[in-house]
């Protein structure tokens, strides 16, 4: 099986090392992968700042970037449902451009649902020694529904014990733009998650949206927390 | 002002967000286990979205349905179109039976119509008798929840509150506390001349208004005075009284986790020969104020089949650290980011809309399935594009910069450049192996937080070089 990697624009430009441990877990499931060279962004940062018609032209150029893939998998639950859930509505209903929309939309997997519902694995041969909690995206969760596949995957890794953290299901304070608007109520938001994530003594916050991500890194880093923040595939990827 | 700057006196203030976070979760959990005895809860909700949707559908027909059968049973109906108007409404029923005091229960309607100011300017007094909304007329506030209006306050801040205006010792005891209220209460229930309330429901096959409740006050409210005025926004009305059975059973258990508060009343008409209580006169009057509008509008009219019981605000991350005060109008949190925008869009912050991460946890608890985040894109559209009344600052620079993002995304070679340029700004920034601090538009991100550093090669770059990359 050979899929198209939508690496999202987060990690291309922040976060590589979540692209490349991305490739590392498709390579030991023994999934091949390409690399749509034209690919950018889906459009979301502009479509959720209310600016229709410029998120429709980054859409656009989504979906002819991704005409020619067949699965495309992607490491972020909020890129995976813009591109399922409101990259088709951009465009005219009955129009070509909605047709081929749809027909990306249906095939665009986030990378957990992908290993578990389409690959059918959870068990990836990582190996992991340390105490991870894991964050429910908001996206992931409440957009795709997707709530047992990280679980299940991070269950199967060796040596790493997995915690409950309270409230997993409450929004870290990213969402985009909302986090540059608002800093400080995204930052109270952000301090709530972390404090709960140490309280479970995990050493590591586990997730699976960069945007989430990128935020609790900048401040964990910020407040100096002994904590790590880290993507879903970069605990997968380890052996 | 923006929610930015209203929100940051509630955002320095540990004991407020204490209060609002251990307040509202208490609220979320026992809400779990109240809807956790309902195995049609699913449905339930399906339901009450599907007759509120009916009931707005034709809204018309149902309201003079509603009015035929509210004067039949012999109380009166007064439509006003808007707050001025309403309140006129109030001042004429209280002037033509020489009304000079009257206890109110709570009512987020006659906070809307901004009734209390009115009747007093009038020469009136008022009195809140709902002891939550007592409170918080005795500090001279406004209530910062829909279905806890004085969520903002602790047992301490009350117990000073009443000992300072009161001069009673001090004490923080609730039943204490209640119990001065009480005190204080009891002899305006049985001297006020007029009760006005609210009204949850009005059904348009009875003509019977409905009112729930838990400390009996609005029960008072509407059998001691001989005057009884009931304030009812146009959009509350439902078809037929089993429909009832489905908004009851939601309404409650969604706000404050009960199976049932503890009064419900069910008001058709005023007193009849041989009713042992109950008013002379009922009055019951219709309040568009901005409703049909909202009606006209194909997204906002979904809002209107909201019942305000309070859930999305418990659950919303970003209510629940800054509180009501800091939305800057009469309803806060996501639905107040709604009702804002659609009841009173001459005087709502224009940036509402924009205080949500879009988390979608409102949209989880709605008992009527209001799609709470795509109504808020929605707003977010219509003041990106110029059309509110109200302007959003920044709004052409803002456009400008999406604008240049669009047009760097939408082409692969424009992206190359500015990723470039993009590290060596970054570069450029970096501070001992971090970003600390970021110039305009970005200082908002690192205000709280560092930005990321940049990655010495993007992943695109890797993919082609790396050991893990294949060429295309």
């Amino acid at each position: 099986m050979r899929v198209s990697i939508f690496i999202t624009c987060l990690v291309d430009q922040f976060h590589p090392e979540v692209g490349q441990a991305m490739l590392a877990v498709l390579d030991r499931v023994g999934i091949g992968y390409d690399f749509p060279r034209g690919q950018t962004c889906c459009g979301q940062p502009a479509f959720n700042s209310g600016c229709r018609a410029e998120a429709t032209r980054v859409a656009r150029h989504f979906v002819t970037a991704f005409a020619g893939s067949e699965t495309i998998v992607a490491p972020s639950g909020s890129c995976t449902e813009m591109v399922k859930k409101y990259v088709p509505s951009l465009f005219a209903q009955g129009s070509p451009e909605r047709e081929e929309a749809e027909a990306v939309a249906g095939r665009v997997r986030e990378f957990s649902d992908f290993l578990v519902n389409v690959v059918k694995v959870v068990d990836v041969g990582a190996r992991f020694p340390h105490r991870l909690t894991y964050h429910d995206s908001c996206h992931l969760l409440r957009g795709l529904g997707i709530r047992r596949e990280p679980r299940a995957l991070l269950a199967a890794v060796r040596d790493a014990s997995v915690v409950d953290l309270p409230a997993s299901d409450s929004c870290c304070g990213f969402g985009g733009t909302f986090a540059v608007k608002y800093p400080a109520i995204s930052g109270e938001m952000g301090r709530e998650k972390l404090q709960h994530a140490m309280q479970t003594g995990a050493e590591y916050l586990v997730a699976c949206d960069t945007g989430c991500l990128m935020h609790l890194r900048g401040m964990i880093a910020r407040e100096d927390l002994p904590l790590r923040a880290v993507h879903l595939a970069e605990v997968l990827a380890q052996t | 002002m923006s929610i930015d700057a209203t929100s940051r006196p509630a955002l320095d203030d540990d004991r407020l967000r204490g209060l609002l976070r251990a307040v509202t979760t208490r609220l979320m959990e026992k809400r779990s286990a109240a809807i956790a005895d309902v195995p049609e809860w699913e449905r339930l909700r399906d339901r009450a979205r599907a007759i509120k949707r009916d009931a707005l559908g034709s809204l018309g027909r149902h309201l003079v349905e509603f009015e035929y059968h509210v004067t039949a049973s012999g109380g009166t109906v007064h439509w006003a179109a808007d707050a001025g108007e309403a309140c006129r409404v109030v001042e004429k029923i209280a002037a033509d039976n020489r009304v000079r005091g009257v206890v109110k229960s709570k009512s987020m309607m006659s906070e809307e119509i901004g009734l209390n100011t009115f009747l007093e300017q009038a020469g009136l007094k008022v009195v809140e008798t709902d002891f939550g909304e007592y409170i918080i007329q005795v500090a001279g506030e406004r209530p910062s929840h829909i279905i806890a209006p004085a969520i903002h306050k602790s047992r301490a801040d009350v117990g000073r509150l009443f000992t300072e205006k009161f001069g009673a010792a001090y004490t923080e005891e609730p039943d204490e506390l209640a119990a001065r209220a009480r005190d204080v209460l009891r002899d305006e229930f049985c001297n006020a001349r007029m009760g006005i309330t609210g009204a949850n429901f009005g059904v348009a096959a009875t003509g019977t208004i409905v009112i729930v409740e838990n400390e009996g006050n609005a029960r008072m409210c509407t059998t001691l005075p001989p005057v009884h005025v009931a304030l009812m926004g146009i959009e509350k009305v439902v078809p037929a009284i089993e429909d009832l059975a489905v908004f009851l059973t939601l309404l409650a258990r969604n706000a404050t986790g009960q199976a049932m508060t503890s009064y419900v009343s069910f008001i058709t008409g005023p007193r009849r020969r041989g009713d042992r209580s109950g008013p002379e006169q009922l009055h019951v009057v219709l309040i568009d104020n901005g409703r049909t509008r909202m009606l006209a509008d194909p997204v906002l009219r979904d809002v209107l089949a909201c019942i305000r019981c309070g859930a999305c605000q418990n659950t919303c991350p970003v209510y629940r650290n800054i509180g009501g005060h800091s939305y800057g109008g009469v309803y806060a949190g996501p639905i107040g980011s709604l009702l804002g925008p659609g009841l009173e869009p001459r005087t709502s912050p224009p940036d509402l809309p924009f205080v949500s991460t879009l988390c979608g946890a409102c949209a989880e608890v709605c008992p009527v399935k209001i799609d709470i985040p795509n109504a808020l894109l929605y707003l977010r559209q219509a003041a990106m594009a110029g059309r509110t009344l109200k302007r959003l600052p920044h709004r052409r620079a803002q456009r400008l910069g999406l604008r240049a993002w669009a047009l760097t995304m939408a082409g692969p070679r424009r992206y190359a450049v500015a990723s470039r340029a993009l590290r060596l700004v970054l570069r450029a920034f970096t501070r001992g192996g971090r970003v600390p601090r970021l110039p305009a538009p970005l200082d908002g991100w690192t205000q709280v937080r560092d930005f990321p550093m940049p990655a010495r090669q993007m992943f695109r770059q890797m993919i082609e070089r790396g050991p893990n990359g294949r060429r295309e």
